[in-house]
């Protein structure tokens, strides 16, 4: 564990370092204020007080094409500048590798993230009488939980190639597969139906977190995803030693 | 200190290194000479624990590199041929990071410690990004050194630097070689032969021979060549320098140039300048060539070598 941690600093110290880490926050920040403007605007014209989904509907999506920029170089590029070969001969596991840039690309996700916190204090400031706490401590819990899964299938692509534009791509496309599987409204019931809508990333945020639901089925799907990602990372790691 | 036996790697169809056996004792600086593409990275990314081998057994300190390989990396220092390091990390932080991975205690004295073994103590605060070659280089030595590994394996340590800083190096190999057993790779004939104990020439992912520099050197200067040139036409001009006694093989090149082969310690240049002239050609030159080592390779690996080894 001790390995994983000296790893998981040094990635995350490296953040601030990098010029994508600055511009994908800025870019998911500004958009998500001009979001937040847009709809506090059009909340005011029509007279109903907004809650913290205009905050968290937004976040999420946004994230999905945050999330590739910033993991996409945790593996590709100890690859293509040959500093793998280092790592993997000190006496550091597999899965220790991986875990520990999962666990730097997740805290600095993280970082990027408590941030948004800003725009729930300045909408608890001009509603009357303050927002719901309910959603906004479920929803925040989930983008906790999806972060996590997320940076992991992140870090699991990135072992895969050593360019990072094909890591960038080939991790969004997978992510937007997982947004928008479901099954077709046609289709009637049936078992694949079934897994298909379990599978979908979406509906484990939208229909409770968002809402102000915990459910524990949610939470072992997203841990479930990430735990997953690592493994299939770990062994990827592994098996790129024989090649 | 480390033995390997019958070691075989494929990549895909094709064949890196072919049932190679050696051994190293402790102390030993090992030298593994060949020419590009003849397995000596493959080797040593294979007792540095990185990859496995395709067949083929090999340890370290006692320790299998495939079964055991987290107690072979314990005690293996590796600077890859490349020198990889983070280019956006200060050396002090990049070692400091190093050393925690190999849970040292004491880690920023023994970081310290190795920066003046490698004289970049004043470059500490420097990044990676803006250090010449041979700075680098010796970065990753410093990070190979951090655990005070009981085996030291350098890809090619000298390559890319200048003379002054070969020298350097290769005294600091020296140095270390008395306490650890380092492995080393290069193309360098004469690195071999002032750096290492031992050599090994590997050649195809063979072993093509093996022995102590000086021996290697005597068996590998059996013949002694000499180049000479003629203004103009050339035609005869084989044949008369072939008439001379004591003169070997001969072979006409281009551009006037001929060379020929003779027994070391047996100057035949006067009697075959003397025969040149005689035949009516203009002598322009005529000089000893030393054997370089794509030709030493190239003796090493014909079906039938003229020079005899072990």
């Amino acid at each position: 564990m001790r390995n994983v941690w000296t790893i998981a600093r040094r990635e995350y110290n490296l953040y601030f370092m990098t010029p994508i880490a600055y511009a994908v926050s800025f870019m998911l920040l500004l958009i998500l204020g001009v979001l937040f403007y847009l709809n506090l605007q059009y909340a005011m014209s029509q007279l109903y007080a907004p809650g913290i989904q205009i905050v968290l509907g937004p976040l999420v999506f946004l994230l999905l094409f945050a999330t590739p920029a910033i993991t996409m170089r945790l593996l590709a590029d100890e690859h293509r500048m040959g500093t793998i070969e280092l790592l993997l001969t000190s006496p550091v596991r597999d899965w220790e590798l991986v875990v520990g840039k999962w666990l730097g690309g997740w805290l600095f996700l993280l970082t990027i993230v408590a941030i948004t916190w800003i725009y729930p204090l300045i909408l608890n400031q001009l509603v009357d009488p303050g927002i719901d706490q309910g959603p906004l401590i479920t929803g925040y819990l989930g983008i906790v939980l999806i972060s996590a899964a997320l940076v992991a299938i992140g870090v699991a692509v990135s072992s895969l190639f050593n360019n990072q534009i094909a890591v960038y791509f080939v991790n969004l496309g997978l992510l937007l597969v997982l947004w928008m599987l479901m099954a077709s409204p046609q289709s009637v019931g049936g078992g694949s139906n079934e897994l298909l809508n379990y599978l979908n990333f979406r509906n484990h945020f939208y229909d409770t977190f968002y809402a102000g639901i915990i459910d524990v089925q949610d939470v072992v799907y997203y841990l479930s995803i990430t735990a997953l990602s690592l493994f299939l990372g770990s062994v990827s790691v592994e098996t790129r030693r024989w090649r | 200190m480390i033995e390997v036996e019958g070691l075989t790697k494929n990549y895909g169809i094709r064949r890196a290194i072919d049932g190679l056996t050696f051994h190293a004792q402790r102390g030993e600086i090992l030298g593994f000479l060949g020419p590009n593409g003849a397995g000596k990275t493959t080797v040593m990314r294979i007792l540095s624990a990185f990859m496995p081998p395709t067949s083929g057994r090999a340890s370290v300190a006692g320790f299998d590199v495939v079964d055991q390989s987290i107690e072979v990396r314990r005690r293996v220092g590796y600077v890859p041929e490349t020198v990889p390091l983070y280019d956006d990390m200060v050396v002090f932080d990049y070692l400091k990071f190093m050393a925690d991975l190999r849970h040292l205690r004491d880690s920023e004295e023994r970081v310290e410690h190795v920066l003046s073994q490698v004289h970049m103590d004043e470059r500490a605060g420097s990044y990676i990004s803006t250090l010449s070659k041979g700075l680098r280089q010796r970065v990753g030595l410093a990070q190979a050194l951090l655990h005070q590994p009981e085996v030291l394996i350098l890809d090619e340590p000298t390559i890319g630097l200048d003379p002054a800083q070969i020298i350097e190096v290769r005294n600091l190999i020296k140095e270390i070689g008395r306490v650890h057993t380092v492995l080393l790779s290069t193309h360098i004939l004469s690195e071999a032969q002032q750096v290492c104990n031992r050599v090994l020439i590997i050649n195809k992912g063979r072993i093509v021979a093996e022995d102590t520099p000086e021996r290697l050197q005597a068996l590998l200067i059996g013949v002694e060549r000499v180049m000479l040139k003629v203004r103009g036409k050339t035609r005869g001009l084989e044949k008369a320098v072939r008439q001379v006694s004591g003169v070997g093989k001969v072979q006409l090149l281009d551009d006037g140039k001929l060379e020929f082969e003779t027994a070391p310690g047996n100057d035949v240049r006067p009697s075959v300048a003397r025969a040149v002239v005689e035949a009516g050609f203009d002598l322009l030159e005529i000089r000893p060539v030393g054997l370089s080592l794509e030709e030493i390779f190239l003796e090493l690996t014909r079906e039938d070598p003229a020079i005899q080894t072990h």
